[in-house]
Parts: C-alpha cells; sequence; structure tokens
C-alpha cells in the first residue's frame, strides 16, 4: 500500500468518527498544552528571580574569610594551620583595584539594645558609610554612618525598621541614646524597611561603625567585605584583583574565599531549572494519560472496525499493512493533538504574560520540543497494541461480526 | 479434460467449540477446472460457508492440502497468502461489506488501494469499472445513498477490479429482492461467461440450479456432485 493512500485512510478513519477523534485529540492537546504553560511558569519563576537579583545588588563581589575548600584535602593548610584573620586593613587595601568601585566592610555579632528599660536581642552590623550605597539600601529618617576613619568611628547608630517600631512605638528614635552590650550609641538614622537579605533581616539590624563592633566583639576580624565592581563586565577583574591582593597581603596563601553575585544567582537559576524539570516531568504524566486514552479509543475503533477489517484481509491487505493502517491512524491523532496543544500552549503562556506583564512565561525550547516528542512517542507506543489486535483478527471470525 | 484450477484433497476442519470438536469440513476432495460454474448447496451448517472461506484463503484446513493453479497454498505464510487473494480471488458477500464512510467509487479502489496500483491507473479502472456496473453516475455515493441492487454491484465491481481469476460468492443475492437478485446473478454469470471461474455459495435451489455443476454438502461431507454424475443432467429440485 502506498504511503499516500495509507494517510489518506487512516485520515478517513479518523474523521469518520468525529466525537471519537475530537476526544482523543483534546486529551493529547491538553497534554502538550500542560507541559508548554507548566514549564512557562517554572522557567519564568526562574527568570523573574533572576532578573530580581539582578536588579537589587548588582555587580556585588563578597569576600569572606577562610577558604571553602572544593578540591579535597589540601596539605598546605595543614601545615599553616588557622586561617588569617579578614583585617578592616585587608578590606582598606582592597580600595586599590581598579575595577572595584566602592566596599564595605561588614562585622557582626548579636548583642542586646536596651532603650530606658526596654531590652531586645539585634544583630549588630559594624560597617562603613559605603554599606547603604553598596547594598541599595535606603533610608527613612536621618542620615546614614559618617565617612570617617574605619578604624576609629564614633559612637553612633542606624537602626532597622522594625527595631524603631518595637523600642519607640510613635515616639521619635533620632537623636535618643541606647545601650548596645556595654556601650552607648546616639542614633542618627532609621532605615527603609527593606526585608531580607544577604542572610539577615534588614530590618532587625543594627549598625554601628565598623571599628565600634570590633571592639564590641572583641574581635579582630571581618564577616565579609561587600564589594561593588565598577560594572557587570568589570566582576571578574574585581574578583580577581581582590583575591590577588589578598594573597599578597596574607604572605602568599590564598586563606579567603571570594564569590561574586552570579554565583549565587548560578544556584537560584540551578535550583529553579530543577522546578521547571520537576514540573515538566508531571506535565509529562499527562501526555502518558494521553496516551493512555489514544490506546483505548484505538482498541475501541478495532472493535467497532472488525468487519471492515476482516473485509480488509479478504480483499489482499497483509497484517503488516493492517497495522500500519491502525499505526498511522494513532500518530495522526497524536500528531493533531501535538500541534493544537501546542498552539493552545503557547496562548495560555501569552495569557499569563498579558495578566502579569513583569512575569516572563516564555516555555523553553527544550521543554516544547520534548513535550512534542513526548505526545508522537507514547501515540505510537500505545497505538502498537491496538493495530496488533486489529492485524491478529481472524477475517472470517471479523467477517460474520462475531 | 483441462487440469484443475482449484484441487483440494483429503480437506479437514475441525471447529472446538468448549469440549466438543465439531467437524465443519470432513475428506473433502474436489476438482474445479477454470472457467467453471459451481453451485454449492446444503443446508446451514453443513460447511459450505466454511469450504468457501478455506477456497478463499480466509481460512487453513487442519488436514489436507490445496492447490490453486497447480501450487500448493495451504503452505503458504499469511502474507503470501494475502497477495494470493488479492491478485487471484474476488469475494462477493451476502451483506455487501461496503465501508460506509467510503463512495461507491473509494471502496471499488479499496483492493486496489491495498495492492498499491499507482491513483493514476486505479482512476481508469474505477472509471470503466462503474461504466460496465451502470454505476457511473452513483461514483461519489456513500453506501447508505444507494439501493441493495447497487450495493451488490458496487461489491462485485469491487471483487473484479483486480481481474481476479475466481470469484466466490457466499449466498450474493441473500439480502436482495428477487428482481435485483436476478439482476446480481445475470452480472456474475455474465463474468464467468467471460473465463472467470465462478463459485457461488446458496440454499435457494432455483439459484444453484442454474449453475453448471452442483455441488450439495451435509455434515461437513460432500454428498452429491453433479459432474460424477453426467446421466442426469436436469436440475435437481
Amino acid at each position: 500500500m502506498r504511503a499516500l493512500d495509507l494517510i489518506r485512510f487512516a485520515r478517513d478513519a479518523a474523521t469518520g468518527n468525529p466525537l471519537r477523534t475530537f476526544l482523543s485529540v483534546l486529551a493529547v492537546a491538553i497534554g502538550v498544552a500542560a507541559v508548554v504553560v507548566l514549564t512557562a511558569l517554572g522557567d519564568g519563576a526562574r527568570r523573574y528571580v533572576v532578573n530580581e537579583f539582578s536588579a537589587i545588588g548588582s555587580n556585588l563581589v563578597i569576600v569572606l574569610p577562610g577558604r571553602s575548600e572544593t578540591g579535597g584535602f589540601n596539605p598546605a593548610n595543614a601545615i599553616t594551620g588557622t586561617p588569617r584573620d579578614l583585617t578592616i586593613d585587608d578590606a582598606r587595601a582592597l580600595l586599590r583595584s581598579s575595577a572595584i568601585r566602592r566596599l564595605a566592610p561588614l562585622a557582626v555579632g548579636t548583642s542586646e539594645i536596651n532603650v530606658g528599660g526596654k531590652l531586645r536581642e539585634a544583630m549588630v552590623a559594624g560597617t562603613t558609610a559605603e554599606f547603604i550605597e553598596v547594598r541599595r539600601l535606603s533610608l527613612a529618617q536621618g542620615r546614614f554612618l559618617p565617612d570617617e576613619d574605619w578604624s576609629r568611628g564614633s559612637a553612633i547608630a542606624v537602626i532597622g525598621a522594625k527595631i524603631r517600631d518595637e523600642l519607640f512605638g510613635p515616639e521619635p528614635a533620632l537623636g535618643r541614646l541606647v545601650r548596645v552590650g556595654d556601650r552607648r550609641f546616639r542614633i542618627v538614622g532609621v532605615m527603609a524597611a527593606s526585608g531580607q537579605g544577604l542572610g539577615m533581616n534588614n530590618d532587625e539590624l543594627v549598625i554601628v561603625p565598623v571599628a565600634q563592633a570590633q571592639a564590641m566583639f572583641n574581635s579582630n576580624t571581618l564577616f565579609r567585605i561587600l564589594i561593588e565592581a565598577r560594572s557587570r563586565e568589570a566582576i571578574p577583574a574585581a574578583k580577581a584583583q581582590a583575591t590577588e591582593i589578598l594573597r599578597l597581603r596574607h604572605e602568599g596563601e590564598l586563606d579567603v574565599t571570594v564569590i561574586t553575585q552570579d554565583a549565587v544567582l548560578a544556584t537560584f537559576d540551578r535550583l529553579l531549572g530543577a522546578l521547571t524539570y520537576g514540573v515538566a516531568g508531571i506535565a509529562a504524566i499527562s501526555l502518558a494519560v494521553a496516551g493512555i486514552l489514544v490506546m483505548n479509543v484505538m482498541l475501541v475503533s478495532v472493535a467497532q472496525r472488525t468487519a471492515e477489517i476482516g473485509l480488509l484481509k479478504a480483499l489482499g491487505a497483509t497484517g503488516r499493512t493492517i497495522r500500519l493502517l491502525f499505526l498511522t491512524e494513532a500518530a495522526m491523532l497524536s500528531l493533531a493533538g501535538a500541534v493544537a496543544g501546542f498552539l493552545l500552549g503557547h496562548a495560555g503562556a501569552a495569557l499569563i504574560r498579558h495578566l502579569y506583564p513583569t512575569f516572563p512565561a516564555y516555555p523553553p525550547a527544550w521543554a516544547v520540543l520534548a513535550g512534542l516528542a513526548t505526545a508522537l512517542a507514547t501515540g505510537l507506543l500505545f497505538g502498537v497494541a491496538p493495530a496488533r489486535r486489529a492485524a491478529q483478527l481472524d477475517p472470517v471470525l471479523a467477517l460474520s461480526g462475531r | 479434460m483441462s487440469p484443475p484450477q482449484i484441487e483440494l484433497r483429503g480437506i479437514e476442519r475441525v471447529f472446538h467449540l468448549g469440549d466438543s470438536a465439531v467437524h465443519a469440513l470432513r475428506h473433502v476432495d474436489l476438482a474445479i477446472a477454470p472457467g467453471e460454474y459451481v453451485a454449492v448447496m446444503g443446508p446451514s451448517g453443513s460447511g459450505k460457508s466454511t469450504l468457501l472461506n478455506l477456497l478463499g484463503l480466509l481460512d487453513r484446513p487442519d488436514a489436507g492440502f490445496y492447490r490453486l493453479e497447480g501450487r500448493d497454498v495451504t503452505t503458504l505464510s499469511a502474507e503470501e497468502q494475502a497477495r494470493v487473494r488479492s491478485e487471484r480471488i474476488g469475494f462477493v458477500f451476502q451483506s455487501f461489506h461496503l465501508v460506509a464512510r467510503l463512495t461507491a467509487a473509494e471502496n471499488i479502489a479499496l483492493p486496489m488501494m491495498l495492492a498499491g496500483v499507482p491513483a493514476v491507473e486505479r482512476a481508469g479502472r474505477i472509471a470503466r469499472a462503474l461504466d460496465d456496473y451502470g454505476l457511473a453516475d452513483r461514483a461519489d455515493h456513500r453506501p447508505d445513498q444507494l439501493s441493495g441492487g447497487q450495493r451488490q454491484r458496487v461489491a462485485i465491481a469491487r471483487a473484479t477490479v483486480m481481474r481476479p481469476a475466481v470469484i466466490l460468492a457466499d449466498e450474493p443475492t441473500g439480502n436482495l429482492d428477487r428482481a435485483t437478485g436476478e439482476e446480481v446473478i445475470r452480472l456474475l454469470e455474465q463474468l464467468n461467461r467471460g473465463g472467470v471461474t465462478l463459485i457461488v455459495v446458496t440454499h435457494d435451489p432455483a439459484l444453484g440450479g442454474r449453475a453448471r455443476r452442483r455441488l450439495l454438502m451435509e455434515d461437513g461431507a460432500l454428498r452429491h456432485d453433479s459432474a460424477l454424475e453426467p446421466v442426469q443432467c436436469a436440475p435437481s429440485t
């Protein structure tokens, strides 16, 4: 039998029972549309988070003390012992780098903040004037830490929005004296509410000059050095230069870790990418269900068309021809469903983009291809059993309608 | 006498229904020459339909052999048998067996389509067949738009369009009134006069009586063969 005749015959057989055909095409279409829409949502979430992240702390390079070993045990470390502190002088030295626009050292600890008998546990961040710029934060009231000598630091503090609300309520906070640990600070500013960032809640932060914080915690080391590169392109250079400067300062030993915002982003990227794969997998299950429905429909079709199959055999159709006829029909149903689902899914994704313009709900190409391929594959796979059944029908029984 | 076109030797066919075995055919020996006109008669359940299915290669015997045009076809594979059906045998059924969704022309085209005849050649042969059977103005009608006689004419056109050597007709007039039945049987006889071997299964004595050779079956065995009794030429009643 010629291919064209085969296709035409299968098409006529499919359109000969419109309801049955419509239902199985619909099932496949919904499966493919589910893959397209769900992956559009998953990938849209990924893009959304990546975009938002690059908007807040862009061009950020972070230095942390200690070497995070990824290459296994290093004998050099075993000999040299504990890593050196990351000091304020280290931070100051980094200002020499041409790729670095500004930076803020960060010393962190928890302490109690005390205002007229009201006591509260708070996270204390010791830093410098540049912190507010590097972290892209904004003030609600007053001013931020002044640009002064990093190693001295006056007894002033800037508090987070939540601390202000809890300790002062409706009273003015600016100019008040507070006790943090065993030291007294005058409040010069209140941060605008901003929420979580870099593992700390900015709204519950008490910000003091870095030297004050180090004295309070009796420690020389910094928790982080936050560096802002001159541009996105300068990030690798900033990272390389920071690494090199610190290595030289630490007598040639690399005992700090320099990470970039990109690395953090890459992690998120991977996480949400995995999420997208996950929802694609779930959607693929609906495709498998659609495949089973196609099989069901084809089995019913075989049962209804027994007499026709018997006739075709009497007219000289081989088992192979019968098998091909039914497989072609199953493939057609799947293909039509796949195309309809493809259009439906893209329409759905477009609708989501229309309703939420900031949400980039574009299905990734791999998901669309995989969805289409799965639809066709399951259609064919589940078409095999009915086709075999048709091919094995006894023509005598089939013709007599028994 | 010319060598037989169809030769059956010691054919047995047993159906198993639960525990009991039904002998549909018992030791049937038969030889049919090319161009013969044979009627197979007998009560229902006598095995005449089984014999016809066997002759049409739709069924296989449990014992014995079947030689078609000198070739043992019982040992052929299913695919090879399909090829023989396609090229040498035409079927005409009591209930016509037209494909409801296809037009008259498409139904006639089916055997050629299955055999892979190119569409251009098909068109010519369909047009000729439609003309020959007076269906030219019915080409695009579906079976439900045709009368019984027209349907059977489409079925005959379909059976002959591959120019088979043998036509097997199972109660071809069973679903038709007398006048249209007459018309259909005349068409078949006309084909037979053109050289095609015609084997008709019927329980209608009038129809059977028109055949030059009559076989009577009973309980799966050949009881009577008019060819073996040259003296009695008159149609039995």
